[in-house]
């Protein structure tokens, strides 16, 4: 005779009780309620019990396996969570340990530097246009309203390659070469490097310069004064003080350099702007007739105005940079701290 | 230029502090360098005059003097200096003076002799570096005032840093107009007295270089005393302006040119031969000159020359022979107009600048030469005494400056200057400039002053007023102008997204000079003609870079010389070469890697970066780009021979390389582990394609692995082009998985495993279509490069 159907139902909850796993767990189930399932037989039986008697067996049979069935599901979420538990406790990680893969690099500050003022002056429709580094005494002089023996030359330490050809010591002559080949109006950056037969302490046979210029009709020194104000308080993200001192350039007239109220000091006065509280920062002025003549562009219907500022003066003022020799001698320890 | 403060305020004196009057000259485009004290902080120091003198009785060298300092009594002081003489009057140190360097004075005894003071040199008084002796002052100097009262040594030596277009401000008259204007101040020119003709001997004076000087003036002075000395107060002012005292005569010269901004010159008239010629020089002609260096004269300089030889070159330095000296007793004096053209780079060809040149290179005003040699006569005669002949003068009038009026139009100084002045102001501002202003229908017509050369056309003058006025008082505004919508061309990839690709994979930019040394760069590139600066600053910038590689393996070395063992540079630029004898200034991207693929990390074995780490970078620039390059293998005595590639654009164009830095290069360089470089022509990548869409396959991708045997000599490139050629339809990709040599495979070979993936744009690839086109493929593999399927 087989077991009682209590006895069946101890034996499988005392079973359920002692699975440790979801593939005993399962063992159980199929053990109790598969095919040959110990319960599945008890339904099996019923078949030989007379219709009164198989209707109540069947409503207890059904009690017990109910029974069994909550206690397996039951079972089986706590197995389910048990494991899902232990897997995250398994997996988990030390997450301050850096990630894998390549580092990234950093642009060159003078990169850094130069994109600003372009995207600056590219806000009011300045596009950016390059020349040639050798260029012809022609563009970077005569054209400039430099000619020969003009003492201005004196306050440019040329390279030359013949008495013809130099490397271009500012960017003005690209000023030339758009001036020539495109008609006003005009609004154009021109950055790139320049060179000084120089080298000391402060100054580096090459450097980079940004020469801005705009021709249309009716421009005015205010004009100029507007931009060139706007553009260094857009640069230094700052309401500076900005003065303009009369100067002097061949191809402007009148021509400025522009000084900025020391951004070291803000003005009171330290080692780096000789203790006067201002920093020259560009020279400027409206483009000269001459200029306009070697272009042929007809300096009583179109005015205009250039400027020029050197961009690794710039980026010493913005990033505190105190030695300009620093910019080519490309140290990974100098270069990494400018992202 | 620099000149004294106190000498400047004796022509014009504005009620302003040094300071201020400083930065008013700088905000009107004078712009001062620096200010710097007169003398050194000192006091306690008076003029005192010797009474008595004794021999110290037990020192030799010293004497026991008895100086008059302004007391009832005399005080002893101890002096050691030759010079010291009764009679002579010196800056005496009273007890409790402090001298510069902190030097107190006390009482003191110098071998057993009491000393209540001491007298001092030029050197002890801070004034010069050098000197010998006490310094003597003048017999009139007041005995008992202090000495820096008496030599006005509260004083300011400012230097005024002077645009080559303000020569009219080489002088203290000069600045002192300017500060008269700036302060709306009166102020007058030195008053100069001519000095009554006593002989009638001249020297003749031809000029045949008109052209460049339109004037000379000369004239003799006899019987000067060359060895007198020159006054304190006109020694104090030429040092304060930087000048060291030479004697009289030079001293004069000197004087003028800074007081009125006129060179001049003096001859010893004894040491000429007949009469003064202004020629060019002759091509065998020689001229040593006053700093004794011996010139040779070429038909572009200009000389002063007497019958038989040259003396001077003209308007830069005079010579050593014809130079004055302590026994000079006639002078010939030359005061002359150069024009600066004349003059212009003719010191620089002779590596010289001189005071002289500097004037004449930027322009004298041509009406002040008179006015000069008179006020020079005066002050020879006040101080060497002398007998002063007629002047001769050789002017060409046609040749002189023209000074053309000047229209200045109302309507464009409102232009230039947005702002709309009265015309009182206008004309206040060019009367108090010098000008000379007249009525015109449109505004004014302006005569500049002789002075105010740099002035000929109307922005000249509207730069005057503009400066005059102010130009932080100009109105400023803001831009607003017809604007359009700039062009976006998208057949264009910007190098700075390239740049941006670069720093996402790990490399640092870097900017190196674009001339190198020569000897690396035949090392680096040898066979390349590169173009040579005349002037370069040293041998190690001195040729212009054929590649941007040079740069880029100095700054590599830079780094592993510092301890770093992983470099990653990249660089943009131009490169320089001549192709059939034309400059050639081509746009390039090079970079350099070295050392391990990643940085010092946990969670992954280290490994040194290699030939495909840097080939993967440069894949990427073209995925940006979708130009189509392939790496071919080449030959580049730089590059290893066996990893160097050879990149090719569509159209067959070398464009660039990469590979391996050559071994021997390595260890010759000194670089102690692998270096990978390359270098690309921008404009092969620069050029991007506009995509164009392919409409999607709605229909499955296969994929067909094939292990593949070829001979070493075929490379993975010949595979996938072979393949490419096919033209399959359903081709849709080649990937190379895996290459291997080794077991089972035979010597000499190897085996390349690749995936085809292969899709229909118009129905589902059959199994017996894929092996269709699979077998296609083999035979097309097997009889171009032989590879046979693996086993």
């Amino acid at each position: 005779m087989s077991a009682t159907l209590e006895e069946i139902l101890a034996q499988a909850l005392q079973e359920l009780a002692a699975v440790k796993d979801l593939i005993e767990l399962d063992k159980v189930r199929v053990n109790y309620l598969g095919k040959k399932g110990l319960f599945t037989l008890q339904m099996k039986e019923l078949g030989n019990l007379d219709p009164e008697q198989r209707r109540a067996v069947g409503q207890v049979i059904n009690q017990a396996k109910d029974q069994f069935q909550q206690q397996l599901e039951a079972a089986k979420d706590k197995l389910e969570a048990d494991a899902l538990s232990a897997r995250l406790a398994s997996e988990s990680i030390d997450v301050t340990l850096p990630g894998r893969g390549q580092s990234t690099g950093r642009l060159h500050p003078v990169t850094t530097t130069l994109r600003r003022i372009s995207k600056i002056f590219a806000t009011v429709g300045f596009t950016v246009v390059e020349g040639p580094e050798i260029e012809d005494d022609y563009h970077n002089f005569e054209a400039l309203n430099i000619p020969a023996h003009h003492p201005a030359r004196a306050m440019h330490d040329t390279f030359y390659f013949d008495a013809h050809t130099v490397l271009r010591t500012h960017t003005s002559p690209v000023q030339i070469r758009t001036m020539e080949s495109e008609k006003p109006p005009l609004k154009v950056i021109a950055p790139g490097r320049v060179y000084r037969c120089d080298s000391d302490i402060t100054h580096t046979p090459m450097f980079h310069q940004v020469e801005g210029f705009l021709v249309d009709t009716d421009v005015s020194f205010a004009d100029l004064k507007g931009v060139v104000y706007e553009f260094l308080r857009a640069f230094f993200e700052k309401d500076i003080q900005v003065r303009f001192r009369p100067s002097y350039f061949p191809f402007t007239e009148p021509s400025a350099e522009v000084d900025i109220e020391c951004v070291m000091c803000g003005g009171h006065g330290c080692r780096v702007c000789s203790h006067t509280g201002w920093l020259e920062v560009m020279g400027c002025g409206m483009i000269h007739p001459e200029v306009f003549k070697a272009v042929n562009i007809d300096s009583e219907q179109y005015s205009g105005f250039a400027f020029g500022m050197g961009v690794e003066r710039l980026a010493m003022l913005r990033y505190g940079i105190n030695d300009l020799r620093l910019f080519f001698e490309n140290d990974l320890k100098f270069l990494e701290q400018f992202n | 230029m620099q000149i004294s403060e106190a000498w400047l305020r004796t022509y014009v004196n504005p009620d302003i502090n040094t300071d201020t009057l400083v930065e008013q000259l700088t905000m009107a485009g004078l712009e001062v360098d620096s200010v710097e004290p007169a003398a050194a902080e000192f006091s306690g120091v008076v003029v005192g005059q010797v009474v008595a003198m004794e021999q110290h009785p037990d020192a030799d060298r010293l004497r026991v003097c008895q100086v008059n300092v302004g007391e009832a009594e005399p005080l002893q002081i101890v002096c050691g200096a030759s010079n010291v003489r009764v009679g002579l009057k010196i800056p005496a140190a009273l007890c409790g003076a402090v001298l510069p360097g902190d030097f107190k004075i006390k009482k003191s005894k110098l071998r057993g002799q009491e000393s209540f003071g001491m007298l001092c040199s030029e050197k002890e008084l801070g004034l010069v570096a050098e000197a010998h002796g006490l310094m003597e002052l003048s017999d009139d100097a007041p005995v008992g005032v202090d000495i820096r009262d008496y030599l006005s040594l509260n004083d300011s030596i400012i230097e005024v840093d002077l645009t080559p277009n303000r020569a009219d401000c080489l002088s203290v008259e000069g600045l002192a107009r300017e500060v008269a204007l700036l302060n709306k101040l009166d102020w007058s020119t030195t008053a100069v007295e001519t000095v009554a003709v006593t002989h009638t001997e001249t020297l003749s004076v031809k000029v045949t270089a008109p052209e460049a000087c339109p004037r000379y003036l000369g004239r003799i002075i006899k019987a000067v005393n060359p060895q007198a000395p020159t006054p304190l107060w006109m020694q104090e002012r030429l040092r304060r302006s930087g000048i060291r005292s030479l004697g009289p005569l030079v001293d004069v010269t000197n004087y003028v040119l800074l007081e009125l901004g006129q060179p001049l010159h003096v001859f010893d008239a004894s040491k000429l031969s007949g009469g003064i010629t202004v020629r060019y020089a002759n091509a065998d002609e020689s001229l040593k000159l006053l700093n004794n260096e011996e010139i040779k004269l070429d038909a572009q300089a200009l000389i002063i020359a007497d019958d038989k030889q040259a003396l001077a070159l003209a308007g830069v330095m005079g010579g050593s022979d014809s130079a004055v000296s302590d026994t000079t007793q006639t002078v010939f004096l030359e005061c002359a107009f150069f024009t600066p053209l004349a003059i212009a780079g003719k010191a620089r060809n002779f590596g010289l600048h001189t005071d002289s040149s500097h004037r004449f290179e930027r322009g004298v005003d041509a009406q002040l030469q008179n006015r000069a040699i008179e006020r020079a006569t005066q002050l020879i005669v006040e101080i060497a005494g002398g007998e002063v002949g007629d002047i001769t003068e050789v002017t060409s009038n046609e040749h002189l400056p023209a000074r053309n009026a000047v229209i200045l139009r109302r309507s464009k100084i409102a232009q230039s200057l947005a702002i709309e002045l009265q015309d009182a102001q206008v004309i206040d501002i060019l009367q108090r400039l010098g000008m000379q202003v007249a009525d015109h229908a449109e505004g004014w017509q302006v005569s500049p002053p002789s002075f105010r050369f740099d002035i000929s056309i109307e922005a000249d003058l509207i730069e005057e007023i503009a400066r005059v006025f102010g130009y932080n008082n100009l109105p400023s505004s803001s831009l607003f102008m017809r604007s359009e919508l700039s062009q976006v061309t998208e057949g264009l990839l910007e190098i700075d997204r390239v740049k941006d690709l670069f720093v996402d994979r790990g490399y640092q930019e870097a900017v190196t000079y674009s001339f190198v040394d020569e000897e690396i760069q035949n090392i680096v590139a040898p066979g390349v003609e590169a173009i040579r600066l005349k002037n370069p600053i040293s041998s190690e910038l001195a040729v212009m870079r054929t590649t941007l590689w040079c740069g880029l393996l100095k700054a590599a070395l830079y780094n592993t010389n510092r301890q770093q063992s992983r470099v990653r540079l990249f660089e943009t630029g131009l490169r320089f070469t001549k192709v059939d004898g034309e400059t050639q200034q081509q746009k390039m991207l090079a970079g350099l890697v070295l050392g391990d693929v990643y940085s010092d990390q946990w969670a992954e074995k280290a490994r040194k970066v290699d030939f495909y780490d840097a080939k993967a970078d440069l894949q990427a620039i073209f995925e940006l780009s979708g130009c189509d390059a392939s790496f071919t293998k080449g030959e580049l005595s730089t590059l290893h021979p066996g990893q160097t590639a050879k990149i090719v654009s569509a159209d067959g164009k070398e464009i660039g390389w990469l590979g391996m830095l050559h071994p021997q290069l390595e260890k010759q360089l000194g670089f102690d582990s692998q270096v990978f470089l390359f270098e690309l022509d921008q404009d092969s990548f620069l050029n991007k394609k506009v995509p164009v869409f392919t409409a999607l396959s709605k229909y499955p991708s296969v994929t067909r692995d094939l292990a593949l045997i070829v001979n070493e000599s075929v490379s993975a490139g010949d595979i996938i082009t072979c393949i490419k050629s096919s033209a399959e339809k359903a081709l849709q990709d080649v990937i190379i998985f895996d290459v291997y040599r080794g077991k089972g495979i035979e010597e000499g070979s190897k085996s390349i495993a690749l995936s085809l993936v292969l899709q229909d744009d118009t129905q589902t690839l059959t199994e017996t279509e894929i092996e269709t086109i699979v077998g296609r493929l083999l035979n097309l593999l097997a009889t171009e490069i032989n590879a046979k399927l693996r086993d």
